[in-house]
């Protein structure tokens, strides 16, 4: 098995997502793992990726690479996948990844599976484990071809750092004309402040036992702290004491950050399906019998008045320290 | 300007895996992929600024997908091709592009389109593979579009921020559901949505060959299906003063902090 | 004492009331125009269908949509909900020589039955009255059979409008001229958002009400044409569940007694029932007249209250809830009807006119013989040279329905409920003596109050609901969850009542409502309208559902 992982950067630093993606390949064993970086002025980077388990980093560097387009990544990493017959390819799920993956799957032809949140090695074969219907049923998924062609979810994996180094090797930059077609104008121009609800790695989320609007502010402080978005339930929404744009579940955003910090939410199913697929859940609830405490990861029977504020002076503490 | 728009057929409601198949079920009720509706709204407003031209539908499904197609019909597209083949059943997403290109050949539209996501498999990537086997330009997680000069400039947030892009027509585009506020169909719209044309294609009419299609034309395969996982030593405890500490050192442990 | 009725609902009649008002060619004409896609209301569609199939110039002149149907759901059946088990006498005859019963999408015929009194403990059971005997009858879901239905009326060359709220009466010159469907797009405050899309004027020759319980329409063309009777219309409310088990079910199941109180004070009537569907799958319901009393007393926790009942928690054992709704029943049977069911260019059918016989349990096949007959009556209104618009044109159908065995039924039967009080489930001698003397006994007929004039009492009963383990037992949001509903919240307020009110009624509102809809504040009562299913139980006890946005609302299948 020889397996390639697509090194996602953005300014001068590989993604977590990527490098996460790649610990969990060098796992995987029977070969060598390699990496690639496409980009511009991105020869650096490959070093850094070596840190991280890879054995060999290709990289393309081309000034017109500069621009995260998914179209001339595609046309690099086919013919690397071509010139080398590399047989797995393996992304970190982004805006981006997810558009070089599929171009990548039509241009060879090649099985592309999705949303994995796991790869492993079964009886010889290369199993992927996607969970579908809101994460109501696991999905062992498989490849009938190579090379295939695996997307995870975003945080499914933790970078490894084993402090290697990798060979670096130059690949040739041959881009077909309509992939350069579409042009980056503008790029990356930030408009809000803070993560959005959907991008954000933490969410703090607050519900009716908080009392009322004015107690938003400790949920806003903690969000702030863990650096975060605050999420709201619909019956605190209804209530006028948060926007709507801030709404979690069935009628609201659904969410999966990597944290995800319950205030004085009851859990009803209408607020669990909009973040159940979230990483780890933290619940702070009066009332012991709350069905949040069924699904979260650590659930803390208590005045959300008293834990929360708490808690953000100990994270903030943190930070200073 | 001449628009298609690729649309799907997902369950009404509670979608289950047929244990049998290990396919989606698709026996039961059908509905326009709710995604799929801001995809077609964008289309009608973008043939109403430039004043004329073409909505068309594209999708592939079985063949009371046209049920589907009519509450798209009744937004206001003007007609809708629906590739219906039982040799397509099973088609990854291989196959589906391959078989959704050689639709669009044939329309030859200026500008493509698709919503953001299927809301059953939560595929999200469709569109990237159709531009490949199309060899046009493709922009996904739309915004905002405008159209002048021959050229659509899209606006479109990732990870870090918004980006602007710039691609000349033909373009397929993928929008996100932020992009605008689907229309609902008029009483008129929904009344005259029976009466426009809704064709019905086999795979050999759009010249697809039998081992491009169906489970011989894909390149995935399904094992099995199986239960979540439980969440792992998940725990609860009373706060005697100290809870803060217990989560603060329970983050830390995970490195969440 | 408080008592509904002393606060009613800033409710207008005259605001669902207009004159077509769209300019000519915004306008749309169809022939016949029936409101619901209910059992009536796709009888009737289906009818017509057969009945213009052998006159072609009459469909001519009905012009390019001859039969049209109204549904606010998102499609045929998805507000559909009964227990039930149907007695087939109405389809067949609906679709003689055309559709055989095996062709009908039933869970079988009623093979076997058991009548229950239960105590917390025990089951005791009792003979069944004569009137609840189901033998030749079939086991059905509503929505199920509705959506089956529809099939058959679009085949039948009826077309079908879901997601779509007849919001007012079109009424010009005297006579019904059609409706005005219910604008979509409107905010919270009933702004309009970006995507506005106005109503429009439905003008129709002929229009049949078959909205069923609690029909919005129906009430006002009551008021509007002075066709309410002597006696107002009682409700029940259901609420059930559809579980699959592990252990085909038998038999049919009625159960009477617990968790129902006793005593007179509480006027608790009411009743279970429990119905295979097929072999692994059962239904279950909770069923009690809305005159209660108790502010405490909720539907939906009781029906909760009953699966720990040992006979009920056998059944379930192993099994897993796939479905929930509620509805209410009208159960003022013969003595509610209004006057009469016609006026000009208008025909009311079904449970919207109260066609439903409590002490058999049985609606459905007097819902299809009603929509039959309303489109033979119809029918004869548009044959040349006539017109259904002239006063008594359409009475032609209250005749035939007097001379129908729907209206022989509700005779018979008309004094049981009132005389139990009220009562979904009658056992014992006065039912029998009623039945013996074919409605001849009593000889005086009774009367009936509005459920809102109960006064209102309240005691500690919610202190022995169960509290929910999600597994055998639920609370009221995850049921919301479990019917379909994913109303958008921002939709504008449906539901008409007076937000001031006392601590008493605005606490009866919050538990009886098996949604969540209501919450009892110090002031009064919010609302949250986005939870609602529709079910109408408001309407009875002192606030008033009027129809919210098409496309909203539960998404029923299996109900």
């Amino acid at each position: 098995m020889s397996t390639l992982v697509f090194l996602e950067h953005h300014g001068d630093e590989l993604l977590k997502g990527s490098l996460g993606v790649l610990a969990k390949a060098a796992t995987l064993g029977g070969g060598d793992v390699a990496g690639v970086v496409v980009g511009s002025g991105v020869r650096t980077l490959a070093d850094g990726a070596g840190k991280f388990g890879a054995a060999k980093v290709y990289v393309a560097d081309d000034a017109q690479l500069e621009a995260p387009l998914p179209q001339p990544r595609v046309d690099v990493i086919a013919r690397l996948v071509r010139d080398t017959g590399i047989d797995t390819i393996l992304f970190g799920n982004s805006v981006l990844t997810a558009d070089v993956a599929a171009g990548l799957a039509a241009r060879l032809d090649a099985g592309i599976n999705w949303d994995l949140v796991d790869l492993v090695q079964e009886d010889g074969k290369l199993v992927g484990k996607r969970p579908a219907l809101q994460d109501s049923v696991y999905v062992d998924v498989g490849w009938t071809s190579e090379p295939r062609i695996a997307l995870f979810r975003s945080g499914s994996f933790d970078p490894n750092e084993t402090g290697g180094s990798a060979e670096v090797e130059d690949v040739a930059v041959e881009l077909e004309d309509f992939s350069s077609a579409a042009r980056m104008v503008d790029q990356a121009h930030e408009e809000s402040e803070g993560p959005s609800i959907e991008d954000a790695p933490v969410i703090v989320a607050g519900g009716r036992g908080l009392g009322g609007p004015e107690n938003f502010t400790l949920v806003e402080e903690l969000a702030k702290a863990l650096g975060g978005a605050v999420g709201a339930t619909r019956a605190v929404v209804d209530a006028g004491w948060y926007p709507y744009a801030t709404q979690v579940g069935q009628t609201g955003k659904t969410v999966a950050p990597k944290l995800y910090i319950a205030c004085g939410i009851s859990g009803a199913i209408q607020h669990k399906v909009g973040m159940q697929s979230s990483g780890v859940i933290v619940a702070i609830n009066k009332d012991t019998n709350a069905p949040i405490f069924e699904f979260s990861d650590l659930g803390v029977v208590g005045d959300v008045h008293e834990v929360v504020p708490k808690l953000t002076e100990l994270v903030k503490q943190r930070k200073s320290s | 300007m001449k628009i298609a728009v690729c649309v799907k057929q997902v369950p009404e409601g509670d979608s289950r895996i047929d244990p049998g198949t290990k396919r989606l079920d698709r026996g039961g009720e059908g509905a326009l992929n709710a995604f799929d509706a801001n995809a077609v709204e964008e289309a009608l407003r973008l043939k109403d600024s430039t004043g004329e031209g073409e909505v068309v539908l594209l999708s592939l499904g079985p063949a009371k997908a046209q049920d589907a197609l009519r509450k798209a019909l009744a937004m206001g597209a003007d007609r809708a091709v629906l590739i219906s083949d039982d040799a397509a059943a099973g088609s990854d997403l291989v196959a589906t592009s391959y078989a959704l290109a050689k639709a669009l050949e044939r329309e030859s539209a200026d500008v493509i389109l698709f919503g953001q996501q299927a809301g059953d498999s939560d595929g999200a990537v469709l569109w990237a593979a159709v531009a490949d086997r199309l060899r046009l330009p493709v922009v996904s997680q739309a915004a905002e579009i405008t159209h002048a000069g021959g050229k659509l400039t899209v606006k479109r947030q990732t990870e870090f921020g918004y980006d602007v892009i710039e691609a000349p027509l033909p373009a397929v585009v993928a929008v996100s559901d932020a992009i605008n506020e689907p229309r609902y169909p008029s009483l008129k719209g929904i009344m005259g949505a029976k009466s426009k044309p809704q064709e019905t294609v086999t795979l050999s009419d759009l010249r697809v060959e039998a081992d491009r299609a169906g489970e011989q034309g894909s390149r995935t395969e399904v094992y099995a299906l199986n239960d979540p996982p439980a969440r792992a030593d998940s725990k609860k405890i009373d706060d005697d003063g100290n809870a803060a500490q217990v989560i603060f050192d329970f983050l830390a442990e995970k490195r969440l902090v | 004492m408080t008592k509904p009725a002393d606060f009613p609902p800033p409710f207008r009649t005259a605001d669902y009331v207009a004159a077509p008002s769209d300019p000519p060619e915004e306008r749309i004409d169809v022939g016949v125009l029936i409101v619901g896609a209910g059992p009536a209301g796709l009888a009737c569609a289906i009818r017509l269908g057969q009945l213009l199939e052998d006159a072609p110039e009459i469909r001519e002149r009905l012009g390019e949509v001859p039969v049209a149907i109204l549904e606010k759901g998102k499609q045929a059946g998805s507000h559909l909900l009964s227990g039930a088990v149907v007695n087939p006498r109405a389809l067949r005859r609906l679709f003689k020589g055309r559709k055989r019963l095996d062709e009908m999408p039933f869970y079988g015929p009623v093979e076997h039955e058991s009548v229950y009194f239960l105590t917390q403990k025990s089951a005791l059971r009792i003979p069944a009255p004569p009137t609840m005997r189901n033998e030749g009858n079939y086991v059905a879901s509503l929505s199920r059979l509705g959506r089956w239905l529809a099939e058959q009326a679009d085949e039948a060359g009826a077309m079908l409008l879901p997601e779509t709220a007849a919001e007012k009466l079109l009424v010009a010159d005297g006579r019904a001229r059609g409706v005005r469907t219910g604008d979509k797009g409107r905010g919270r405050d009933g702004q309009p958002l970006g995507n506005f899309e106005p109503g429009s004027d439905l003008v129709a020759k002929v229009t049949v009400l078959a909205e069923g319980t609690q029909g919005h329409l129906t009430g006002v063309a009551l008021d509007r044409f002075g066709l309410a009777g002597e006696n107002p219309q009682v409700w029940a409310l259901g609420v059930k569940e559809v579980w699959k088990v592990k252990r085909p079910l038998d038999r049919v199941i009625h159960t009477m007694g617990w968790p129902l109180r006793p005593g007179a004070k509480y006027r608790e009537f009411g009743g279970s029932f429990i119905y295979p569907m097929g072999d692994d799958m059962l239904t279950l319901g909770m069923v009690v007249g809305l005159d209660y009393r108790d502010v405490e007393l909720s539907v939906h926790d009781l029906l909760q209250e009953l699966k720990t009942h040992p006979l009920v928690r056998k059944l379930l054992e192993g099994g897993e809830r796939v479905a929930w709704g509620a509805k209410t029943i009208p159960e003022g049977g013969f003595l509610a009807l209004p006057k009469q069911l016609h006026a000009p260019g208008l025909l009311i059918v079904g449970d919207g006119a109260g066609l439903v016989n409590v002490p058999a349990l049985k609606g459905i096949h007097y819902a299809i013989e009603s929509g039959r007959l309303a489109a033979e009556a119809a029918f004869a209104s548009l044959q040349r040279g006539q017109t259904p618009a002239t006063p008594g044109a359409l009475a032609g159908y209250d005749e035939a329905l007097r001379q129908s065995f729907v209206w022989k039924d509700l005779q018979e039967v008309r004094n049981m409920r009132p005389a139990f009080g009220r009562g979904f489930f009658l056992g014992g001698a006065l039912a029998g003596a009623m039945t013996a003397t074919k409605g001849r006994f009593p000889r005086r007929d009774l009367q009936l109050e509005c459920d809102s004039d109960a006064d209102l009492i309240r005691t500690e009963r919610a202190k022995s609901y169960p509290s929910p383990d999600g597994k055998l037992t639920f609370d009221k949001l995850s049921s919301v969850f479990a019917s379909g509903n994913k109303t958008r919240d921002e939709q504008a307020n449906h539901i008409v009542l007076e937000r001031e009110v006392p601590q008493d009624l605005a606490l009866l509102w919050e538990r009886m409502c098996p949604a969540q809809v209501y919450e009892a504040t110090e002031t009064g009562v919010d609302v949250t309208p986005s939870n609602c299913v529709q079910c109408g139980a408001i309407t009875a006890k002192g606030g008033r559902l009027t129809p919210p946005e098409g496309g909203s609302g539960p998404e029923y299948k299996l109900t």
